[in-house]
């Protein structure tokens, strides 16, 4: 209990007070109150990397789901195999994502890698491309490496509601003349909001909070345009030792993450009032 | 009627082939990154520049990635050694922590108790990526900072409220029957805790040394923030270094070998205590 309160707390409320100050890493700290805050709303590079990592978190969530659900449906029913099957698309989960960003960038490497050189040989390209380079191949990359590297786990827990939904429903449903579509729109993803809405909370976060994938891959990327909050908040507190101005900016993140997960718990509650 | 059997039966055959050769089309995409870096890190130096296509070595096997990898930093011994040190510490203290913690929790009555479990469970919505500049300072005061222990204390904080909910609800599917029988045979608190409820929970503590294990081995961002110098490098962040290559030359065989020295505990762990993880899984999942 001690230790949950020494490390979770304690920095939390000590987060707060260093934002107040101008505090660089040696010297003594100074009061100037708001001030951080203030530089804050100021600071066009910030909210360029609030903007990049909003963007980033929808679009990886989009594709997450859309690779996870129709995998979640594939490995519902017990058939000869499934269970290897999830087994297997589970894999990359367990790994880091630190590993994973690092086995990506080879393959995504121009000269050493796997992607340039096998589009090329089959003519996709004309020539390697380098597709760390430029900004949209980048992203596409960083994207579907995590994707490949989340669905498994966004899977397992839409699983877990599929396989909640009692039989007899469908049974039912089917008795009734649904058809496979009108099943799965209007009996099969109402009852699994729920599910739907933790996967939903636990990508968006883990997506807010991206960094790993970023400073690994791209290091900040082409233009500096790849720099998520975390890896901004990173960079003045640990780079340029504004330690004080990276507590304001982490007060800021830790505000809009609680206020986004407050809202979709909201979003929530309101669908299950709904019959 | 035959005809129609054999029509139903020639759909079913089609269906098995189509549900298998999406099975095996998704297999392939999630696994082929990892066998081909597995096979190509067995490459000679002098392969390992070009593409890996076809992936496994052409001209003989050889280990020259892993001597390659062996040159950084302190040694990939050192460096292992760091990793599993700061995992297996961090298994350890989470468990004796959440298991007392999870006993008290779920036998005891004391005052504020819904308050303190309800802040515990809280602590899992504050993204520790937050709190990293104060933990920076706190650590330097207590004079642990670029130090395994420090970082060993910072992952089991991590672990902490996810570890004591799960021993929470192990301790609590325990019937309290047993526990009175045990007490009637004698057994007294701490002799009780570990010669009878302990074998009864051993579910519980597998799930949460392993998700502990997991994340304290592949855990980055704290580690690199936290580590300073060389020889404290845990792996991911050894093979930070390894990628930003030397001279402007990056040694790709070296990054393939590191990434499979990080990859295989991970899968093997995995795979051996599948069943655990799962549980776990959905533990969270239906909270």
């Amino acid at each position: 209990m001690a230790l949950v309160t020494l490390f979770f707390v304690l920095p939390v409320l000590f987060t707060v007070w260093m934002s107040l100050h101008k505090w660089p890493l040696l010297g003594a700290p100074t009061w100037i109150g708001l001030g951080n805050y203030a530089r804050m709303f100021t600071d066009a590079r910030f909210f360029n990397a609030l903007g990049f990592t909003a963007h980033y978190t929808l679009i990886v969530t989009i594709a997450i789901f859309a690779v996870a659900f129709p995998l979640a449906i594939f490995v519902e029913k017990e058939r000869p195999l499934v269970s290897a099957y999830r087994t297997i698309i589970f894999l990359p989960v367990v790994v880091g994502l630190a590993s994973a960003s690092l086995l990506w960038v080879w393959l995504a490497n121009v000269d050493s890698g796997l992607f340039a050189p096998l589009f090329e040989m089959l003519g996709l390209t004309s020539g390697r491309i380098n597709l760390l380079a430029r900004f949209d191949t980048a992203f596409l990359t960083i994207i579907v490496m995590v994707v490949w590297k989340i669905a498994g786990f966004t899977m397992i827990i839409l699983l877990t509601g599929l396989q909640a939904i009692p039989t007899e429903l469908t049974e039912a449903a089917r008795i009734d003349g649904a058809g496979r579509w009108q099943r799965f729109l209007h009996l099969t993803l109402p009852l699994m909001r729920r599910t739907m809405a933790l996967a939903l909370i636990l990508s968006v976060t883990g997506s807010i909070l991206a960094f790993d994938q970023f400073y690994i891959m791209t290091s900040g990327g082409p233009q500096n345009r790849m720099i998520s909050v975390v890896y901004y908040i990173f960079n003045q507190s640990f780079v340029s030792f504004n330690l004080g101005y990276g507590a304001a900016l982490s007060i800021a993140l830790l505000l809009i993450l609680v206020t986004l997960s407050v809202v979709q718990l909201w979003l929530l509650k309101v669908g299950e009032e709904r019959p | 009627m035959r005809t129609r059997r054999e029509i139903r039966a020639r759909k079913a055959l089609w269906d098995r082939i189509a549900y298998h050769g999406i099975g095996i089309g998704t297999a392939f995409f999630f696994l082929a990154p990892f066998a081909v870096m597995f096979f190509s890190s067995f490459r000679p130096n002098s392969d390992s520049g070009s593409p890996p296509i076809p992936p496994w070595p052409r001209s003989g096997m050889s280990f020259d990635a892993y001597r390659a990898l062996d040159t950084f930093g302190a040694g990939i011994g050192q460096h292992m050694f760091n990793s599993l040190t700061v995992s297996i510490g961090t298994v350890l203290l989470t468990v004796a922590v959440s298991v007392l913690a999870g006993y008290g929790f779920s036998r005891y009555r004391f005052a504020f108790k819904n308050v303190l479990f309800v802040l515990i469970i809280a602590t899992l919505m504050i993204p520790f990526q937050s709190i990293l500049t104060p933990l920076f300072i706190i650590l330097a005061r207590l004079g642990l900072n670029n130090s395994l222990v420090g970082l060993m204390l910072v992952y089991v904080t991590l672990q902490l409220p996810f570890s004591v909910f799960m021993m929470r609800n192990a301790f609590d599917a325990v019937p309290k029957e047993i526990e009175e029988a045990a007490r009637i045979d004698g057994a007294r608190d701490l002799k009780l805790l570990v010669r009878v409820l302990l074998p009864l929970v051993m579910p519980g503590i597998a799930t949460v040394s392993i998700f502990a294990f997991l994340n304290a081995w592949n855990e980055f961002f704290a580690a690199l923030v936290l580590l300073s110098s060389n020889d404290n490098y845990t792996l991911p962040v050894l093979m930070t270094a390894v990628r930003a290559g030397r001279l402007g030359a990056i040694n790709w065989g070296a990054v393939q070998a590191g990434v499979a020295v990080m990859v295989v505990p991970c899968l093997f762990v995995f795979l051996l205590l599948q069943r655990y993880y799962m549980r776990g899984l959905m533990a969270g999942a239906v909270k």
